[in-house]
């Protein structure tokens, strides 16, 4: 519209507002249909309209003021910059009130319009939607073989998340078993988890063992989440359904060593407040898995990888487990894969 | 001056303009096939399409058939009617008029304005058009934004249009995914560094790159990731300019000489943009649809959803327009040329920044080092426990939304943006200044702070910790007040900031002719201060206008009811 304008009007920098012919449009007369009336020369401008402001855009006529240091050459020469512009600051200007605010009405404006039938359905959706959806997320963190002394092994460790930012479901298993041989050990374990702070998340549920020993249940209180340095932590008691108890902390860091390949350190330390005899398990620190994985993510959900893993049984563990002629102790080459999706 | 007139040519804009006899040359270039819609009544149609970006084609959301949708040409004083179908098969729609003053209930807000558009439905918009300059529409119905539901505005004055100019050309950058939106959102909400693929390294250590290790063992302790500048980045999208990606390099013509005014329109889902024309010099006339003092510039940061109209000169010579997502992961880029078919050198993305103290609202404390463009240099205690400080937040609500409070927030409207900090001739709200006396000048009855809050670990974004979903009560303001209102920036990110139905004075010194703006973008760590003349009657959104945290909470509404209705 500008633009045909002001190819219409050969003065057109002065920008008169000079009425059109009835019907005969700046676009038509631009397109050549017909013929606008030629542009007059600019009238004495309203006061105003024409501020100084307008005036330097050279579309009205003040009487020209000096340039002020404020608009420089290059500006001006332009036709674009102010002269006047005010080169110190404005007054200070008196201190803004501390008025109450109005009490909050409720978001309703748009029933008298649409009616509330029409709106709750459609203002519930909308509220619901900014910040109340549910996500899933299921992460075999580890899918390995591990080849060490003794047979080869295969383990799993992984973990289902379901729900909201607040509170999740959440599904935890890990367990090993030899290749050709015995399922080892497993578990599942059901949680609520709650978000307690930006961190961490507190998980309580039940925890069901299986295998071909004893399968207690227990009881599960924990937390998991990042920690400062960013370790990834996850700390949890369990009560067994024979009122042992006993606990697990684990914890990896990811090392990036250039944007794909990452370096996993992971540890992961038991404990039990007294022994469990047929679990072969003695109070204290009862056992350890220090692990060492080199991932490449192929893609962020899909990473394959090789690593080094030290699993061991310690203290009066490891006492009960060479009683009965059991080595406390394995390591291993792993290789594996982890993804989520 | 008036020597530019003589060379003033519609002639340039050659046949095209015998298409669309009145439009201006906008649309002509020839990469460009987007239509303009004006008139009395305009009629807009919301469907599937497929897009094709670079070769690649991929499913999206079009409006008359294109993406982005047709300019809607308006023209200040007329009445706009816009009848808008919805022909989505299985969901709702709806068009926001971004930046326009109009009845609250024809804004566009399904749940807040009207009750949205549902599929087959017609919904005809009609309001006065009470203002000019350049604005956008979009889609504020879930993500159909990210998919292609938007389109350029421009609004032409009835008073002859201060900026002089030859020629223009809109120029709507976007961020397009082959990805679905619902995808995008739940890769962040599983990890939220899920695009970054630029975080720190041990080789990057080795090779001396990015900050040392006392650097990086401070930030860790603080669980901070100084890469973490864009949350969806060119891992997953393209940079378009009007629909084409960097190798479609859409062309706008102009003859040498002309005086060339484009049209910057931030129509990104999740994109900061840092704007430049290399070796052309940019003068700033228009900020989200209103005129400004003249400012040259070497270069510009838009956030999402604002507008800026620019003027440059160029010579007879091909120029590329260059705008590099802030985080530098990729860019989007257009040709200015005389003649079609010619092209500029196209620079490399330069480094990516590194947020620094100030951009974790350490403010002053961090000048130092901050400086120096690598954070800070002593990891001592002061920084670290001041990181969650819940009295430096008395309103903020102590949630898991809350990862950080600002210990020590700055006024950053002095400062151009990330990744900016070395660009000498970049622009700032400081060098905005209205060119019209500001409509309403009295002093403020009251003040009030809203803090953005966030949550990357988790993907959680809110005002003052409570996400939209949790919020009980709007934000209520009594017709015909003028607020003075503080946002806090207490993350990480650069929030864009948007009000609905209103413009608001940035407070940065400028008196009676402070900068008016609909979207402000907040700096990291920052805090921006604007007063608000509460004078549309209504409900009206309020959010962050980065898609995905809108989408995760950073929303509310905000009500203005005359003194006599508020109870
Ligand atoms: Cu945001």
């Amino acid at each position: 519209m500008a633009l045909l304008l002001l190819a219409a009007q050969p003065d057109a920098m002065a920008h008169t507002v000079s009425a059109p012919a009835p019907g005969c449009t700046a676009e038509h007369a631009a397109m050549g249909h017909c013929t606008m009336p030629k542009a007059e020369p600019p009238p004495p401008p309203p006061s105003p309209p024409c501020s100084p402001e307008h005036a330097a855009m050279g579309h009205c006529a003040m009487p020209a003021p000096p340039p002020s240091p404020g608009c420089p050459p290059e500006h001006a020469a332009m036709g674009h910059c102010t002269p006047g512009e005010p080169t110190t600051a404005p007054p200070p200007s008196p201190p803004v009130g501390n008025a109450p605010p109005p009490p909050a009405p409720r978001v309703d404006a748009a029933d008298a319009i649409f009616g509330a039938d029409a709106m709750a359905p459609v203002r519930a959706r909308l509220y619901a939607e900014h910040g109340g959806g549910s996500i899933s997320r299921i992460m075999l963190d580890q899918a390995e073989v591990r080849v060490g002394s003794g047979e080869t092994t295969y383990s799993w460790d992984g973990e289902a998340r379901f729900g909201g930012d607040i509170d999740k479901l959440v599904i935890k298993s890990e367990g090993e078993g030899a290749f050709g041989g015995a399922f080892d050990r497993g578990e599942g374990q059901l949680l609520w988890s709650r978000a307690i702070g930006p961190y961490f998340d507190l998980q309580t549920g039940l925890r069901q063992d299986v295998g071909p020993g004893p399968s207690p249940t227990y009881a599960v209180v924990g937390v998991e989440g990042l920690a400062p340095y960013w370790f990834d932590v996850e700390a949890a008691l369990f009560l067994s359904d024979k009122g042992d108890v006993t606990a697990r902390i684990e914890g990896s860091y990811d090392q990036r060593i250039t944007q794909r390949l990452i370096l996993q350190p992971a540890a992961e330390l038991n404990f039990a407040l007294q022994d469990v005899r047929e679990q072969g398990i003695g109070a204290g620190l009862s056992s350890a898995e220090l692990g060492l994985r080199l991932r490449y993510e192929i893609a962020r959900e899909f990473a394959p990888y090789l690593g080094y893993v030290w699993e061991g049984k310690i203290g009066r563990s490891a006492q009960l487990a060479r009683a009965v002629d059991d080595d406390p102790s394995r390591s291993s080459f792993v290789a594996g894969v982890r993804f989520w999706f | 001056m008036s020597g530019a007139i003589g060379r003033r040519s519609l002639l340039a804009a050659g046949g095209a303009a015998a298409l669309v006899p009145w439009l201006p040359a906008w649309a002509q270039p020839i990469a460009s096939g987007l239509p303009t819609v004006g008139g009395a009544d305009i009629r807009l149609s919301i469907a599937h399409r497929m897009l094709s970006v670079d070769g690649r084609t991929s499913h999206a959301i079009g409006i008359n058939g294109t993406i982005p949708g047709p300019l809607v040409r308006l023209k200040e004083g007329t009445t706009a009617r816009l009848h808008v179908t919805n022909v989505l098969p299985d969901e709702d729609s709806s068009i926001h008029w971004h930046g326009l003053i109009l009845p609250f209930h024809m804004d566009g807000v399904p749940g807040i304005s009207f009750p949205g558009i549902a599929p087959g439905a017609t919904f005809t918009y009609e309001f006065p058009v009470r203002q000019s300059g350049t604005y956008w529409y979009h889609s504020h119905s879930g993500l159909q934004e990210q998919m292609g539901h938007y389109g350029p505005i421009v609004i032409d004055p009835a008073d002859p249009d201060p900026v002089a100019y030859d020629r223009e050309h809109v120029i709507v950058l976007s961020d397009h995914s082959a990805l679905h939106p619902h995808g995008i959102f739940k890769k962040l909400k599983q990890m939220g560094g899920y695009f970054n693929h630029n975080k720190q390294t041990l080789a990057g250590l080795i090779a001396g790159r990015d900050q040392p290790l006392n650097d990086r063992v401070a930030w860790g302790a603080m669980r901070m990731d100084p890469t973490d500048i864009s949350d969806v980045t060119a891992a997953a999208y393209t940079y378009l300019v009007n629909g084409h990606g960097p190798a479609d390099n859409w062309t706008g013509l102009f003859a040498a000489g002309e005086r060339v005014r484009l049209r910057v329109i931030n129509a990104s889902a999740m994109t900061t943009f840092n704007i430049r024309v290399p070796e052309l010099a940019m003068t700033v006339v228009q900020a989200d649809g209103l005129n400004v003092r003249p400012v040259k510039v070497g270069e510009f940061q838009i956030g999402v959803a604002e507008t800026y109209d620019v003027i440059v000169e160029p010579e007879d010579r091909a120029y590329s327009i260059i705008a590099e997502n802030s985080d530098r992961s990729g860019m989007a880029r257009a040709t200015l040329a005389p003649r079609p078919g010619m092209t500029a050198p196209v620079p490399p993305l330069r480094a990516r920044p590194l947020a620094t103290m100030r951009d974790m609202g350490m403010g002053d404390m961090s000048m130092d080092h901050g400086a120096m463009g690598h954070g800070m240099t002593a990891p001592g205690e002061p920084m670290r426990h001041g990181m969650r400080d819940m009295k430096g937040a008395p309103s903020v609500k102590d949630t898991p939304a809350v990862q950080s409070i600002s210990p020590m927030p700055v006024d950053r409207t002095g400062e151009p943006g990330q990744g900016l900090e070395d660009v000498a001739d970049a622009l700032t709200y400081r060098d905005l200044v209205a060119l019209d006396r500001n409509p309403d000048t009295r002093v403020p009855s009251r003040e009030m702070q809203i803090h953005l809050t966030g949550n990357m670990e988790r993907y959680m974004w809110a005002f003052d910790g409570v996400k939209m979903n949790e919020v009980t009560a709007p934000i209520p303001f009594t017709l015909g007040e003028r607020v003075r209102v503080t946002l806090v920036n207490d993350t990480m990110m650069t929030h864009p900031i948007h009000l609905h139905g209103h413009f608001f004075e940035l407070v940065t010194g400028k008196g009676d002719h402070a900068p008016r703006k609909h979207t402000v973008n907040v700096q990291p760590g920052g805090k921006v201060t604007f007063d608000l003349t509460a004078d549309a009657p209504g409900d009206w959104a309020f959010h962050c206008h980065l898609l995905y945290h809108m989408h995760a909470g950073m929303m509310q509404v905000v009500t203005v009811r005359a003194a006599e209705d508020a109870a």
